[in-house]
This record gives structure tokens, C-alpha cells and sequence, in this order.
């Protein structure tokens, strides 16, 4: 499993390196610049604001310069945020956009496991078409519906929770369920899907016949093998939850990760696309291969 | 887990209620929870638009660094509430016979955060720093009026020959290359504000970070988490320390209005920086106290590539589709926030300024639709023959709107086959300004000081961006003659004739002039409104009436 380990991450180089080089292309291929606007530049002041971010030079040149930074973990100065590096902005945001992401996560499972091993246990009864119809509610009902009426419902019409901004955890209560609901509804799914099948499985029909415990039948056997769909599911989730959510955080005013690209990108803010993109790739690569590190150790037909 | 249910199913109960309950008379609640610091003075929380781009007061661009800039810095002139010129950093000044040099006296008990005083060498520091283009400051050219810096700002002259001199510690000397009615205006832009210079040497681009930053303003910049909030708090040592009314001023960057909107209801916030187009209506009827309209100083128009077909060398084309659009109906019907229907190209806002009028801006819309009709028959378009033109706009519903109502409207009355593109902001910007493919563009502009010029420059042929490609020699002439003319009558009469020239000449097409939409909690006293919407928050007081109506 190490050397399994070793040769994944020996694979990252190359593809982030293919993700730069990419996300290059396309964001110096959209029409427009960092320093266009509808007051244009004295020629002079242009000439000299493209000469201090190096965008006077051949593209190639430009794009050596840039990696060969990244290489140094510089990620250069951000266009659209004068005073700051690109650096420093993702060391600001991306602690809020991981404990916004770990908390969703977190209540998504919480939540979404048990509700879906309870309309597993409970097949085809009241019980289990109820859960399935609100989990298809909470997975139909987009985020930026859910939010403002929660919003409305819990801060606007209520005074329980604050509406918005950064603060103490009640601010994250309402971006949390915003966040977390859609992903809870598709956790249980899966998780019923999946445990229907393996309790009806041979492995646990042995272990009834042993005379174990429904509790450690369910527990001890049922559950790691019904849980592999949602760590696969899980991989990737995670990678896009913690890196922000666009929606969320314009909705909320939550200094995260997820508006920079956004708005990196409408103003084209290259080095702030460039190093947020990177920074979400290695995320993405980190946690697709955690996951299969631990499908390892949930089921033991897998082995590397 | 049947606690658990019996939870989520009251929760999507009462979401149901909420859903439901809009549209009685308390569906619109606003809390009105005012915050008092110890010593007795407010808090003032304000929404403010997108996050600034930097705090360096020289290279800053927009509204909302503006704001937080003119609260934390001062300049030579300040402005009161209703946006008359008062002294700022200067406490008087002497204008020249020739009203070419400006001999500013600095208050002597102005000092910087770190207790050093403010002298004239740094105000001449922030004009030369702002001209050199080593800076890459966007507004250099605002400054295009003082001695030599055109020259400087295109790198033909060192900045230190910028017509600015420290005559002695406290007084100092501005030289303009003509005399320039609204100079004392442009005094109030941040290009103009002083830098505490060692702190610019040592800190480089972050010397505007808390912390860093050696300012001279009403406050003290306290915290700044990008994309989160900017805090400032009152300045102890600022001269008029005194008369500083609120205690702490809290900046939200808020772009997304009707999320602005909430937060201002649920008392989280105390002004915001405006008010949600489908929500104006709500607002109107249930807070109609707390909803301020102001006109703006800018105008919305549609702007005609006169290079190409179908506008070049047809002006009875430009003018039929100008008499076509009824701009009440645009004003009542869509933008609904008090605008101004546009017959003129300068806001009325304006000052010591009566502009020319389009000839038929009496005239009632069926008179106009019959006259427009004639004039496009005339172009050689008719019913056979109809024009087929694009309106070009950035992504917005708004302009989506008043374009499809104005599609419409040229479609109706003249039988135009109008096709609406929509583009993101800055393929607009690049096609708006190449010309090559443009027929008829959205655009709109904001005075950067009071006075028609910054209007009617934007038709003159050497100004930057100039999207109709409108170059029309005469028109360049009157504007050069009135920029080099003292104010007062005869200036504006030559800024009057431009301006009925280019009306004439329909490059663009007036629609409406804008207004500011603002939202501000009962509590906050001071307000008073100026058509810039420059407000400094030492100006106003936080106090809770102990009678106030709770909403």
C-alpha cells in the first residue's frame, strides 16, 4: 500500500502541471484584461502597469516565469486586490471555507448516515418512502433557494440566527444547513442503496447464523461494506465543499475560497485564478487518493 | 430518530409558513437594533458594494474604496453633508488674479496616526506620487489641470516638475495650467489625499494593511478581512476629534443586494449602499422613511457606433431612434427608483450649469414616434426595408430589461428587427472600445467632480474610451476653449453650445439620469444627501429615540 501510495503521489506532478498549463491557456485566451475598464489607462500608466506584472513579455516567457514561481510557492501578486498576494489571499480564506466545508460535511453525514441504515433496516415501510421523499426534496431544492428562505425564516421573520457575515458559530449555522442539506438527502440515499444490497448479502447472513448481536451484525459487519459508495462519494465532495461554494458565500458575505475564482476569473485576475485552481487541483488529487486509501481498509477484497 | 423526523418535518412546516406569510402587512419586518459602544457613542454598519481593490488612496478606484478612503484620510478640501466645499487639511486658501495658483495654509494641529504632524511636502508627495507613472494610479489623469502633469503622467517629464510646492512646512502652492472652475472639487478625490511617505518606503504595496498604514482621516483603520468587513474606529487624536459623531464605522462588502436587503432587516446592518430593483416596491410601501433617493450625478444612455454602418453619416437614423424610446415608460415602468427621464447629455444635478436640451424634449411621444417614423423613412428604411440592428449590453438584469423594453419600443413604433447581445463585462469593455463589431451599446457614466466638463469630455475625440468613435472637430474646439476659461457665464454658455451640438448630432442617446438608492435605519441622524453620495460617517450620530416605533 505504501508503494501504492508513493507512485499516486509521484503521478501529481505531471497532471498539476497539465492543470496549470490549461487553466493558462484558457484564462489568457478570454478577451479583456486585468486593467481594462471604461476609464481607459493613460498609455504611459498602462505601459507601466503591464511592465510590473511581467504581461508585456512573450506569452511563453510569462508562463515560464509563472511556473517557475509556483515551483518556489509563489503565487505572485493578485491583479485585483493591489495590496495583496495571491498567497496571502488563499491563506485568509481558505480556513473559513474549511470550516464552513468540514461542518457541512460533518452534518451531511451525521445526519444522511443514519437516516439512510434507518430506511435500509426499515425497506418499503412509512418510515423508509417518508425519508426517501424528503431526501429527494432536500436534493431537488437548489442552494440559493434553500438559503434565502432560511435566512427569512430563521433571522428576517425570527431573531435567532444572524443573516449573514462572519462571526461566532451562529453564523454558521444557516450556511451550514444550506450547504449540508442537498449533500445529507444524496449521503442517505446512497447509504440506503448500499446496505439494502449488503444485508442481504451472504457475509451477513453467516454472521446472523453465528448468533452475533443484530447490533454488531449491523455495526461491525453491514456498515463498512455499505458505506464504500459514500467514501467514493465523499472524495471529490470534499474537495468541492471545502474549497467554497460560490452561491453560499455571495449569499452569506463568507470570506471563502469559492468567490475568489469567481470573481478572479470576471475580472481576469490571472494570478488569482491560476493559484486558486492549482490550489483546488491538489485538493481534488489529495482526496481522491485518500479515498482509495481507505476503501483499502473498509473492504478487504481491495488491495494495491 | 422519530424525534429527528418529527424536527425536519416541523422545520419544513414553518419554512412553508415563512413562504407564506409574505404578503401580509408584517411580511416586512426590519428590526431596528442600533449599537452603542461604552462611551456612549454608535455604531454605524454600512454595506458597501463590492470589496475595495486596495486602500491606496492614490491608486483606488470605485464607490466603495471611495467611501472607506474619505472616512480614514483627508485632503486639502472636505465637503459638508449636502457636498459644499468646506476646509479640510486646509484651513484656507488663496486663489491667484489669473486663477492659476492656489496658495493652500494647512491647519497646523493636523497630525498623522503616528503623532507626527501633517505638512504641505506630504500633500506634494500624494500629487506627485499619483501623476508618476511609476505608480500606475488610474485616476492620474483627474490631475491633468495642474502645471505639467499631462506631460508627466505620459512619462515626457520627471515628477518632481509637477507644478506642486511646499513653500514653507504648512503652506502649500498648487500651479494650474489653466484656470479650472471645479479645481476645488477635484481636491476632494482621493488622488489628491497625503501619504505619509516613510511608511510607503518601508511597506511597499501593503502599506495600506492595519497596521502598516499612517493615516491622517476622522479614523483609524482597525481590521480588514478581505471579502468580510473593514472596521475603523474613531481617531482620538484627529483635529476635530469633537465633532466625530459615530465610534466605530463597520464596512460589509455585499455585492449581492437582496443579500444585503436581509441583513439590513434583520438589524445587522444600518445603511446599505442600495436597494434591490424588484424589492423597491416593498421598500416604498413598507418603510418609506428609511428608503432616501437622491438624483446622481449620472446618466444612462445607448451609445451609437457612428464609425460603421448603420450610423455613419445617417443622422436622421441616430435621431428616429432616439425620438422612438419613451423614457417615462423606461423611468416608471422599469427602473422605478425616481430617475430622471434624459433630454440633456449633463445631469441636472449639476451646478451653476443650465444645459441645451434635445429639440424635441417637449414634445408629446406620439408627436415624437410620428416625427421618427418620417426621419427613419427618410434614412431609406421602411416597412420593405427594415433596419436590423444589435443592442450590445454587460450582463445585468437591469440593462437586460430596459434593453428588451427599448427593443420593443424601436420595434413597435418603427419597425426595427432588433437583436439583444448579451456580454460579460469585460468582452463588453473590449468590443465597446475596438468599434469593430459594435451598432448600438449600453453605457452609462458618473461624474468624478461637479461640473459639465466631466461629462462632455467623454465625446471629445481624444478621450480615452470613446465607444460611438464620435470626432467632430468643432466640438473638440468648444471644449478646448472652455477648458481653458475662468467659470461663470461665458464659460458655460460655450459648454452649452457643445453640448446642443452633440445632442444635434445624436452620437449617444440620453435615457434617463440616475439616482441613488440608499436604505438608513431611523436612527442614524445627519443624513441629508448630495449628488455625488460622498459621505463622510464623522458627519452622523447613532440615537436610539426611546420611543421608536418597532417595526
Amino acid at each position: 500500500m505504501l508503494a501504492y501510495a508513493v507512485r499516486r503521489i509521484a503521478g501529481v506532478v505531471p497532471t498539476l502541471l497539465i492543470l496549470l498549463t490549461l487553466a493558462f491557456v484558457l484564462i489568457r485566451s478570454a478577451p479583456g484584461g486585468p486593467f481594462d475598464a471604461e476609464k481607459q489607462l493613460p498609455p504611459q500608466i498602462e505601459a507601466n502597469l503591464q511592465a510590473k506584472y511581467h504581461l508585456d513579455e512573450p506569452l511563453y516567457q510569462q508562463y515560464a516565469r509563472y511556473v517557475w514561481d509556483v515551483l518556489h510557492f509563489d503565487f505572485g501578486p493578485s491583479f485585483q486586490y493591489k495590496d495583496l498576494t495571491v498567497t496571502q489571499l488563499i491563506t485568509d480564506a481558505f480556513p473559513v471555507s474549511l470550516k464552513l466545508g468540514a461542518a457541512s460535511l460533518l452534518f451531511a453525514l451525521l445526519f444522511g448516515v443514519p437516516l439512510g441504515v434507518l430506511a435500509a433496516l426499515r425497506q418499503n415501510s412509512a418510515t423508509d418512502y417518508g425519508l426517501m421523499t424528503l431526501a429527494m426534496v432536500g436534493i431537488s431544492i437548489p442552494n440559493f433557494v434553500l438559503a434565502p428562505l432560511l435566512i427569512l425564516l430563521l433571522a428576517v421573520y425570527n431573531d435567532w440566527l444572524p443573516a449573514g457575515g462572519l462571526g461566532g458559530p451562529s453564523h454558521f449555522v444557516i450556511p451550514v444547513l444550506a450547504l449540508g442539506t442537498a449533500m445529507m438527502a444524496y449521503v442517505a440515499r446512497l447509504t440506503r442503496g448500499s446496505m439494502i444490497e449488503v444485508l442481504r448479502s451472504d457475509f451477513i447472513r453467516t454472521a446472523r447464523a453465528k448468533g452475533l448481536t443484530a447490533r454488531r451484525v449491523l455495526f461491525v459487519h453491514a456498515l463498512p461494506a455499505g458505506l464504500t459508495p459514500v467514501v467514493s462519494f465523499m472524495g471529490p465532495a470534499t474537495a468541492g465543499i471545502i474549497t467554497g461554494s460560490v452561491v453560499i458565500e455571495t449569499i452569506f458575505g463568507i470570506p471563502g475560497l469559492g468567490r475568489f475564482i469567481v470573481q478572479g476569473a470576471t475580472n481576469r485576475d490571472y494570478t488569482l485564478v491560476l493559484g486558486v485552481v492549482l490550489f483546488y487541483g491538489m485538493l481534488i488529487i489529495l482526496f481522491n487518493l485518500l479515498v482509495d486509501l481507505v476503501y483499502a481498509w473498509l473492504d478487504p477484497r481491495v488491495s494495491y | 430518530m422519530r424525534v429527528l423526523l418529527k424536527a425536519l418535518g416541523v422545520g419544513l412546516l414553518l419554512a412553508g409558513c415563512g413562504q407564506g406569510g409574505s404578503g401580509e402587512s408584517d411580511s416586512f419586518p426590519v428590526k431596528i437594533k442600533p449599537e452603542i459602544l461604552d462611551d456612549g457613542t454608535g455604531v454605524l454598519r454600512k454595506g458597501n458594494g463590492a470589496e475595495p481593490g486596495t486602500l491606496d488612496p492614490h491608486k483606488a478606484q470605485g464607490v466603495p474604496a471611495a467611501n472607506i478612503l474619505r472616512d480614514i484620510y483627508e485632503g486639502l478640501i472636505s465637503e459638508e453633508p449636502d457636498g459644499t466645499i468646506e476646509p479640510g487639511g486646509a484651513e484656507s486658501w488663496e486663489i491667484s488674479e489669473d486663477r492659476k495658483t492656489y496658495t493652500f495654509k494647512l491647519r497646523e494641529d493636523a497630525v498623522w496616526s503616528n503623532g507626527e504632524p501633517v505638512r504641505a511636502e506630504d500633500y506634494a508627495y500624494g500629487l506627485r506620487r499619483t501623476v508618476d507613472p511609476a505608480t500606475g494610479s488610474v485616476y492620474a489623469s483627474i490631475l491633468a489641470p495642474i502645471e505639467n502633469a499631462e506631460a508627466i503622467i505620459a512619462g515626457d517629464k520627471a515628477p518632481d516638475t509637477l507644478g506642486v510646492t511646499a513653500v514653507d512646512e504648512f503652506t502649500l502652492e498648487i500651479r494650474l495650467k489653466a484656470p479650472t472652475p471645479y479645481f476645488l472639487g477635484l481636491l476632494t478625490h482621493s488622488t489628491t489625499y497625503p501619504l505619509y511617505r516613510p511608511a510607503v518606503e518601508e511597506h511597499g504595496d501593503q502599506f495600506t494593511r492595519p497596521g502598516n498604514a499612517v493615516t491622517n482621516g476622522a479614523y483609524l483603520l482597525k481590521e480588514w478581512v478581505v471579502a468580510s468587513e473593514i472596521v475603523l474606529e474613531a481617531n482620538p487624536d484627529y483635529w476635530d476629534a469633537d465633532n466625530v459623531g459615530v465610534g466605530r464605522v463597520e464596512y460589509y462588502p455585499i455585492e449581492n443586494t437582496s443579500s444585503e436587503l436581509k441583513r439590513y432587516q434583520a438589524g445587522e446592518l444600518d445603511w446599505t449602499g442600495s436597494v434591490p430593483i424588484p424589492q423597491l416596491e416593498t421598500v416604498r410601501t413598507h418603510i418609506p422613511d428609511q428608503l432616501k433617493t437622491k438624483p446622481s450625478l449620472s446618466n444612462y444612455y445607448y451609445g451609437l457606433n457612428v464609425t460603421r454602418e448603420p450610423f455613419q453619416d445617417s443622422p436622421q437614423l441616430r435621431q428616429a431612434l432616439s425620438m422612438a424610446i419613451d423614457r417615462e415608460v423606461i423611468v416608471e415602468k422599469i427602473t422605478r427608483g425616481n430617475e430622471i427621464p434624459a433630454y440633456q447629455w449633463v445631469p441636472p444635478v449639476v451646478s451653476d450649469y443650465q444645459g441645451a436640451k434635445l429639440a424635441y424634449a417637449d414634445m408629446p411621444q406620439e408627436q415624437r414616434n410620428a416625427r421618427a417614423r418620417e426621419l427613419y423613412a427618410e434614412a431609406g428604411y421602411g416597412e420593405d426595408n427594415p433596419l436590423t440592428v444589435e443592442i450590445r449590453y454587460n450582463t445585468l438584469e437591469a440593462h437586460k430589461k430596459i434593453a428588451s423594453v427599448i427593443a420593443s419600443m424601436w420595434q413597435n413604433v418603427l419597425g426595427v428587427d432588433v437583436e439583444l447581445v448579451n456580454e460579460e463585462w469585460k468582452v463588453f469593455l473590449q468590443n465597446v472600445s475596438e468599434r469593430r463589431v459594435t451598432e448600438v451599446f449600453r453605457a452609462g457614466w458618473v461624474g468624478d467632480y461637479d461640473d459639465p466638463y466631466t461629462f462632455l469630455e467623454l465625446l471629445h475625440s481624444d478621450f480615452g474610451i470613446n465607444g460611438a468613435g464620435y470626432s467632430n472637430p468643432e466640438y473638440d474646439a468648444l471644449l478646448n476653449k472652455a477648458s481653458r476659461m475662468p467659470g461663470g457665464e461665458q464659460r458655460q454658455s460655450v459648454l452649452r453650445e457643445a453640448e446642443a451640438m452633440l445632442l444635434a448630432d445624436h452620437p449617444v442617446i440620453p435615457v434617463f439620469f440616475g439616482t441613488s438608492k440608499t436604505l438608513i435605519k431611523p436612527y442614524v441622524k445627519g443624513y441629508v444627501g448630495n449628488p455625488m453620495s460622498h459621505y463622510y460617517s464623522k458627519d452622523f450620530r447613532i440615537e436610539p429615540a426611546d420611543d421608536s416605533p418597532a417595526q
